[in-house]
C-alpha cells in the first residue's frame, strides 16, 4: 500500500503540498483529479523519491521512501512503473529499446529480456512498431510505449501521469481501456493523476480530490457524483465559475 | 549565507555521489567508446581546422619578429614552442569547450526538461553514471590526443609555410624546432589538454543537469557551459604554468 503521511511540499514561496494524506489501497485504481499545476505530478514524484518532503512523507509497503538508502531506493524503483506524462521516451532509442532499458537493470537472462520486451509491446498494440523511433510514431503511439515500458517489468505499482492528456477522445479512451486492461491483467495497485474527468470515471475505483494542497474529498466515482461540495462539483462538471 | 557546515556537507555528498557513479562500471562502461567517438573522434575537423591556420600564422609572425635580429630558424623553435606549450592546447580546448561543452549541456538539458532524466532514475539508473561519468571519462581521454593532433598539424603547416613563403630550409625549420625543444614540453600541453577535457564535459554534464523551463533554459544553461568551460581553460591555463613550468 502507498500511504501519504501529511505531506508537505514547496517551491520558493509556492506551497503545493500542504498537509497532503491519501491511502492508496492495494490491487485497486485510485485516481487523483486536481486543477492544472496543483501538485499531482509533484505527488507521483515523492513515491519513487524523485522528490524529498519538506514535511511529512510517503510511506510505500509501511517504509519511508525519503529514509531509504541508494540501494533500497533503487529496489523499490524496481517495483513501481512510472508512466510520464510525456511519455519520456530516450529519443536516441527505438520504442523496443526504450522497453529494454528498465530490464537491463534487472540481470535477466537475454531470451528473458526479449521476451518481455516483445510481450509488453504486444500488450499495447505496437508490436509492428518496434523498430521506430519515438520522433517516428504519434503522442498516443509514444504515451503506449512509455507504458510499455513501465509494465515490463511487472511492477507492483503504476504510477500514470496523465496519460490522457494531448490525446483526442477516440484515443483516450483507447487509453482507459488499456489502463485497465492492464490492471486487470497484472493485478496491479495503479495511482493514476489526471484533470481529465471522463478518463477518472472511467477507470478508478476511487477518486480522490486535490485542492489547495490537500485532498478535499476522497470516494467512489458515484459518491464523488453525487457529493454536495461545491468545489468538487464545480471541478467535477467543469463549470468556470 | 551558507554555513561551512553546509558547504562541507555539499562538498562531500557530491563526492560520495561521484565515486557512487565511478563504480558503477557496469553502467558507465558499455556507453564510453561511443562518447569518446561523439566526443573526440568528431571533434578532431574543427581542431586540425584551428591547427592549421595557427601554424601558418605563428610562422609568419615569428617571421616578422626575428628578421634582422636572430637567425631565421629561430622560426621552428617559436612554432614548436607555442604550438606545443601554449596555443594548440588552448586554441583546441577552447574550440572543443564550444563544440562538446554545448552539445552536452544541450543534450542532457533537453533529456532533463522531457523528463528523459526523471525516467532514469524511476528505471533504477543513476543519471551520473549513465549520463556524466562516459562522458567526463570519454573527454578527458580524448581532448589530449585532439590537441596531440593538433599540434602535430599545426607544426607541419607552420613547417611547410616557412620552406615555401620564408626562405627557410627543411633542416633550417627542425634545427630551430630541436634547439630548445623537451620532452617536457608535449607532456605539459597534453597534461593541460586532459584537465580541459575534464572540465568541459563536466560543466556541461552539471548545466545540463540544472536545467529547468523548457527550451528557454536549455538555451540559457548551453550558453553557460559554453562561457564557464571557456573561463576555467583560461584559469586552468594560467593554474598549469603557475605549478608546472
Amino acid at each position: 500500500m502507498i500511504r501519504f503521511d501529511n505531506l508537505h511540499k514547496r517551491f520558493g514561496a509556492k506551497v503545493v503540498l500542504d498537509g497532503f494524506s491519501l491511502d492508496v489501497p492495494d490491487g485497486a485504481t485510485t485516481v487523483l483529479i486536481g486543477a492544472s499545476g496543483s501538485g499531482k505530478s509533484v505527488i507521483l514524484k515523492h513515491i519513487v523519491g524523485l522528490l524529498q518532503p519538506d514535511a511529512g512523507g510517503v510511506d510505500v509497503d509501511g517504509r519511508r521512501v525519503d529514509a531509504l538508502d541508494t540501494e533500497e531506493l533503487v529496489a523499490l524503483r524496481r517495483q513501481i512503473g512510472y508512466v510520464f506524462q510525456s511519455a519520456a521516451l530516450f529519443d536516441s532509442m527505438t520504442l523496443a529499446e526504450n522497453v529494454r532499458m528498465g530490464l537491463a537493470r534487472q540481470q535477466l537472462p537475454e531470451s528473458e529480456v526479449a521476451s518481455r520486451t516483445a510481450d509488453a509491446l504486444a500488450h499495447v498494440g505496437l508490436s509492428d512498431a518496434a523498430g521506430r523511433y519515438p520522433a517516428e510514431v504519434s503522442g498516443g503511439m509514444r504515451k503506449r510505449a512509455g507504458i510499455a515500458r513501465a509494465i515490463a517489468l511487472r511492477p507492483r505499482y503504476i504510477l500514470w501521469d496523465e496519460p490522457t492528456s494531448g490525446l483526442d477522445p477516440v484515443t483516450s479512451a483507447t487509453m482507459d481501456r488499456l489502463m485497465r486492461r492492464t490492471a486487470a491483467e497484472l493485478g496491479t495497485t495503479s495511482l493514476v493523476v489526471t484533470h481529465d474527468m471522463r478518463s477518472a470515471f472511467a477507470v478508478g475505483d476511487r477518486i480522490a480530490m486535490l485542492h489547495e494542497g490537500r485532498v478535499r474529498a476522497v470516494g467512489t466515482g458515484e459518491a464523488m457524483r453525487a457529493t454536495s461540495d461545491p468545489v468538487v462539483r464545480q471541478f467535477i462538471e467543469g463549470r468556470p465559475e | 549565507m551558507k554555513s561551512a557546515r553546509e558547504i562541507v556537507s555539499f562538498i562531500g555528498g557530491a563526492a560520495l555521489r561521484a565515486w557512487r557513479s565511478l563504480r558503477d562500471v557496469g553502467t558507465w562502461s558499455p556507453l564510453l567508446v561511443g562518447q569518446m567517438r561523439r566526443l573526440g573522434v568528431d571533434s578532431i575537423p574543427i581542431a586540425l581546422f584551428i591547427a592549421v591556420f595557427t601554424g601558418i600564422v605563428l610562422a609568419l609572425l615569428s617571421s616578422y619578429i626575428f628578421t634582422g635580429t636572430v637567425p631565421n630558424y629561430f622560426v621552428g623553435a617559436l612554432v614548436g614552442k607555442t604550438i606545443m606549450l601554449e596555443l594548440g592546447p588552448v586554441l583546441t580546448g577552447m574550440a572543443l569547450a564550444g563544440r562538446v561543452g554545448a552539445n552536452i549541456a544541450a543534450e542532457i538539458g533537453t533529456m532533463k526538461v522531457t523528463e528523459q532524466v526523471d525516467a532514469l532514475e524511476t528505471l533504477a539508473y543513476d543519471p551520473g553514471s549513465y549520463l556524466v561519468v562516459p562522458r567526463v571519462l570519454a573527454a578527458t581521454v580524448m581532448f589530449p590526443v585532439v590537441t596531440a593532433l593538433a599540434i602535430g598539424v599545426g607544426v607541419l603547416t607552420g613547417w611547410f609555410t616557412a620552406i615555401n613563403l620564408l626562405d627557410l630550409t627543411t633542416l633550417e625549420f627542425v634545427k630551430g624546432l630541436r634547439m630548445f625543444y623537451q620532452f617536457k614540453d608535449l607532456w605539459f600541453g597534453l597534461i593541460k589538454a586532459a584537465s580541459f577535457g575534464l572540465v568541459v564535459a563536466l560543466t556541461g554534464c552539471l548545466r545540463g543537469l540544472a536545467t529547468q523551463n523548457g527550451a528557454e533554459g536549455v538555451g540559457r544553461e548551453t550558453t553557460r557551459a559554453v562561457v564557464i568551460g571557456c573561463e576555467a581553460i583560461l584559469a586552468l591555463d594560467a593554474f598549469w604554468a603557475l605549478v608546472l613550468l
